[in-house]
């Protein structure tokens, strides 16, 4: 028999520290497998963001850095124009990205900084206890919006994509989800395009990934599943949302 | 012979149950034993139903999974 599916190369063998069922693992295995097969974990810097995935830099066998709360896409900036030929990639929740590192993420996009963002958005703060978040959908409970997010208090949901896609930097943005199998390999593929367009020299990529917080959101991981198909998907709509490739039929 | 061989590594299972609902051929269960963390772990209950299709290694959060599947020899 012939070993079909093993842990990529670009991970270390240490236990992570995620709860039982959350994405993030699955997400980690996918930017995993994406280096591995593009060849690339020898000139690869990860920046880890702060929120749950801040100890990323223990799973991934490249090189790493920390930055400070949103600061991850700025951080990224100056390694790779110090270091142009590194691949370098940001990794980020959705309070880290679409909250406290808001102007950062915008910025990037907008100067086209020649890098790859994974964007985990699992519609709270997950880390700090599941506080509402930027993307927590209309309705949805959470310890800071016990009743439901209200539109009146809080107003609406933050569509990254949709938003990015307004500027001319990006050269690549999708929304993907995590809930299933066949979802998750949609999603490694995009994440592997996102690493290729950098390599290309064409700009900013970024992919969504819509993943869950089952502790969070008080479901089990079977069900936060599909909860996230159910809820996440109607106001996240997937696909690409932007593609300089496209035209060339790539 | 089955096709396919799912190897697990207990000590990283949390007991999410994520592969056991992918599965189509009801090849994994939640095992009775504990492991290190105080997690039920998955165990092969039919191992001869495994195709080694790797839905399950594809959803597994933890990296617990291993998948071998038969090649077809060349002729
Ligand atoms: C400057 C600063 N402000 C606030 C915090 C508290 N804090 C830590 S993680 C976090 C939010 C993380 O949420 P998200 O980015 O969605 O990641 P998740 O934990 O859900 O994966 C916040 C507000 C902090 N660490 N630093």
């Amino acid at each position: 028999m012939r070993t079909v599916f093993k842990k990529p190369r670009a991970m270390t063998k240490r236990p992570m520290h995620y709860c039982p069922g959350c994405t993030h693992g699955i997400i980690h295995r996918l930017v995993g497998e994406a280096i591995d097969s593009l060849g690339i974990l020898e000139e690869t810097i990860g920046v880890a963001s702060v929120g749950c995935s801040v100890f990323a830099y223990d799973y991934f066998n490249c090189d790493m850095q920390q930055a400070a709360h949103g600061r991850a896409p700025a951080v990224a900036t100056g390694i790779k124009r110090v270091l142009p030929q590194r691949t370098v990639f940001t990794y980020q929740g959705d309070g880290d990205l679409a909250s406290i590192g808001m102007a950062e993420i915008v910025h990037a996009a907008a100067r086209g900084e020649n890098i790859t963002v994974i964007f985990v958005n699992n519609a709270i703060y997950g880390m700090t206890s599941g506080q509402m978040a930027p993307t927590s959908l209309i309705g949805q409970k959470t310890t800071t919006s016990p009743r439901g997010r209200s539109v009146k208090d809080a107003g609406y949901p933050i569509k990254i994509c949709e938003l990015l896609a307004t500027l001319e930097g990006p050269s690549y943005l999708a929304r993907v989800s995590s809930h299933d199998p066949r979802h998750i390999l949609q999603a490694g593929r995009a994440i592997k395009k996102a690493f290729r367009m950098q390599k290309e020299k064409r700009g900013f990529a970024l992919v969504e990934v819509l993943s869950t917080c089952s502790v969070n959101w008080g479901l089990t991981p079977r069900g936060a599943m599909e909860w996230l198909a159910e809820n996440m998907i109607p106001t996240y709509p997937l696909g690409v949302y932007k593609d300089v490739t496209a035209k060339e039929g790539d | 012979m089955p096709k396919g061989q799912v190897i697990i590594d207990s000590e990283r299972c949390k007991e999410c149950s994520l592969c056991l609902t992918v599965c189509p051929h009801d090849v994994l269960r939640i095992s009775k034993t504990i492991n290190a963390n105080g997690y039920h772990p998955v165990e092969a209950a039919l191992p001869e139903n495994c195709t080694g299709c790797t839905l399950c290694a594809v959803i597994c959060p933890d990296l617990v999974l291993t998948i071998k599947r038969l090649v077809p020899e060349r002729t």
